[in-house]
């Protein structure tokens, strides 16, 4: 079966929290751009079955769409078209 | 009040872990195989799939690939199974403390306390099998019932994702029927001497008499008969979250290896004993132990296997003492009449190191303090700089040095009692 997502690492500014919450607050694309984290919709441990992988899932809005960003330690990924 | 105990068990997991990095295998068959170049060429488990296909646990791949010729064998990943043991039980503590594993894949509950919190023993069942489809991708079976044994036979009962409860009311329906083979503790030899005197069934062993099952079996019986009839009452232990093995008292410490090729001289011989006697030593020393006795197991290349062992003459912890007394214990017992397949090597009878020690006048105990300062400093190298940084100069310059059973060794055995 033809998989149209790739795991893509990426960098990310994050936040370490006093109580160990870790909070992402911005993503770098590969190709310069930076994307502004807006808004932490959800956060816990979850599965990427597009790409395959498990860490902890942040569901994200980024320009107005929902994006899942996961932070399988010690990587950040995101599942890319 | 009856106990609420559930048995969670995670299906065909090292495959299921394997296939959820590996999105590009869904709907092909996919077994967990180990390195045939280093002998270790056997199916550690399989998915669905795999499983309709006829492939089985435990069969040479190369068996495997015959049945099934598009089947996709990947290398275990053992850290990662670990590391998904870890998170799953972090689940079960959601609803208990009382949780206790039996392997990597399976765990009782015993949720008795936290019912009228969360509701029955199957909606908490429910609750757990959604959390791990949901945060680790996997799918449980899960047994509800009212003892250990019958919560263990529940999840295997249904397969995979299901909830199976067994109560006090429908486990003649659902137990009884099943062949005794099925019960915990009923293996292979065991189901053949039952099977002698007709007993077919759970039910068959259930109703026979508990004085006929003690004289065939011996103690065993008595302890069958009580799995049967539901009696069943040993506790789901408590349990340390941060410790990863599963043995609380331990009894023996050892290491086996299957050789990545025939051991059929003493030199590769005593390489290897050497090899599994500093992993078994300096465990024992991470203990803070003492053996007493030592025992070696060797497995020919036809596969037969047994074991032998002796009595040291003090307690020790000391690498070159335990080395000595398994190489001293197979040059008594073997002689090479057909190439060694494994070896192992184990260290028994254990005893703190705190306990008073006999000395006597003209043994070299300034010699054993010595060397017991040796093996510390070593253990600290190691440590420091990995398990291969110092190493016995009988074990350069070979391929086979290259394992490292120490490291290796992540999964502990177990045992129910």
């Amino acid at each position: 079966m033809e998989n149209k997502y790739t795991k893509k690492y990426v960098k990310v500014i994050a936040e370490f929290e006093e109580d160990g919450r870790i909070i992402p607050l911005r993503i770098f694309w590969e190709d310069g751009r930076v994307f502004e984290i807006d808004r932490i919709l959800d956060v816990r441990p979850g599965v990427s079955r597009k790409v395959g992988g498990q860490g902890i899932r942040y569901l994200c809005r980024i320009l107005n769409k929902e994006v899942c960003l996961f932070y399988e330690e010690p990587r950040w990924y995101v599942e890319s078209k | 009040m009856d106990r609420v105990i559930l048995h969670s068990d995670m299906n065909s997991f090292y495959a299921s872990v394997e296939c959820l990095y590996h999105p590009e295998f869904q709907g092909l068959p996919v077994a967990v195989g180990g390195n045939p170049k280093n002998r270790h060429g056997i199916i550690l488990a399989k998915n669905q799939l795999a499983r309709e296909a006829g492939v089985k646990t435990g069969e040479a791949l190369w068996e495997a690939r015959a049945k099934s010729p598009q089947l996709i064998i990947v290398e275990p990943n053992f850290e990662r199974y670990l590391k998904f043991s870890k998170m799953a039980r972090k689940i079960y503590y959601r609803y208990s403390e009382l949780v206790e594993p039996f392997g990597l894949d399976e765990a009782w509950i015993d949720v008795t306390g936290s019912t009228h919190i969360y509701g029955s023993g199957e909606a908490i069942a429910r609750k757990i099998s959604r959390e791990i489809q949901s945060e680790l991708g996997l799918t449980v079976s899960i047994g509800v019932s009212f003892n250990k044994i019958f919560a263990k036979f529940g999840s295997d009962y249904k397969k995979p994702d299901a909830i199976t409860v067994i109560t006090r009311e429908n486990y003649q329906e659902i137990v009884w029927e099943r062949g005794v083979g099925e019960l915990l503790y009923v293996g292979r030899s065991t189901g053949k001497k039952l099977m002698k005197y007709g007993i077919y069934t759970i039910g068959d062993l259930a109703k026979s008499s508990m004085d006929f099952l003690k004289c065939q079996l011996g103690k065993m019986g008595v302890i069958l008969w009580d799995f049967a009839n539901g009696l069943d009452n040993s506790p789901v232990k408590w349990f340390d979250e941060n410790y990863n093995g599963n043995e609380r008292v331990i009894k023996s410490i050892g290491n086996s290896i299957t050789t990545p090729r025939d051991i059929e001289n003493t030199k590769d011989m005593k390489l290897v004993m050497y090899m599994l006697t500093e992993s078994v030593a300096m465990r024992l020393r991470e203990t803070d132990c003492y053996c007493q006795t030592v025992a070696i197991h060797i497995r020919t290349k036809e596969l037969r296997s047994f074991t032998r062992q002796m009595k040291l003459s003090k307690p020790s912890d000391l690498t070159g003492e335990i080395g000595e007394a398994a190489i001293l214990l197979f040059n008594q017992n073997y002689d090479f009449s057909s190439p060694v397949r494994s070896l192992g090597v184990r260290a028994a009878d254990l005893v703190p190191n705190t306990v008073p020690i006999q000395l006597d006048l003209f043994g070299h105990e300034e010699e054993r303090i010595r060397q017991g300062r040796l093996d510390i400093t070593i253990d600290g190298l190691r440590k420091r700089y990995g398990n291969h940084s110092v190493r016995r100069a009988v074990t350069i310059g070979d391929t086979m040095s290259c394992m490292d059973p120490k490291k290796d060794h992540v999964i502990y055995p177990l045992r129910y009692f």
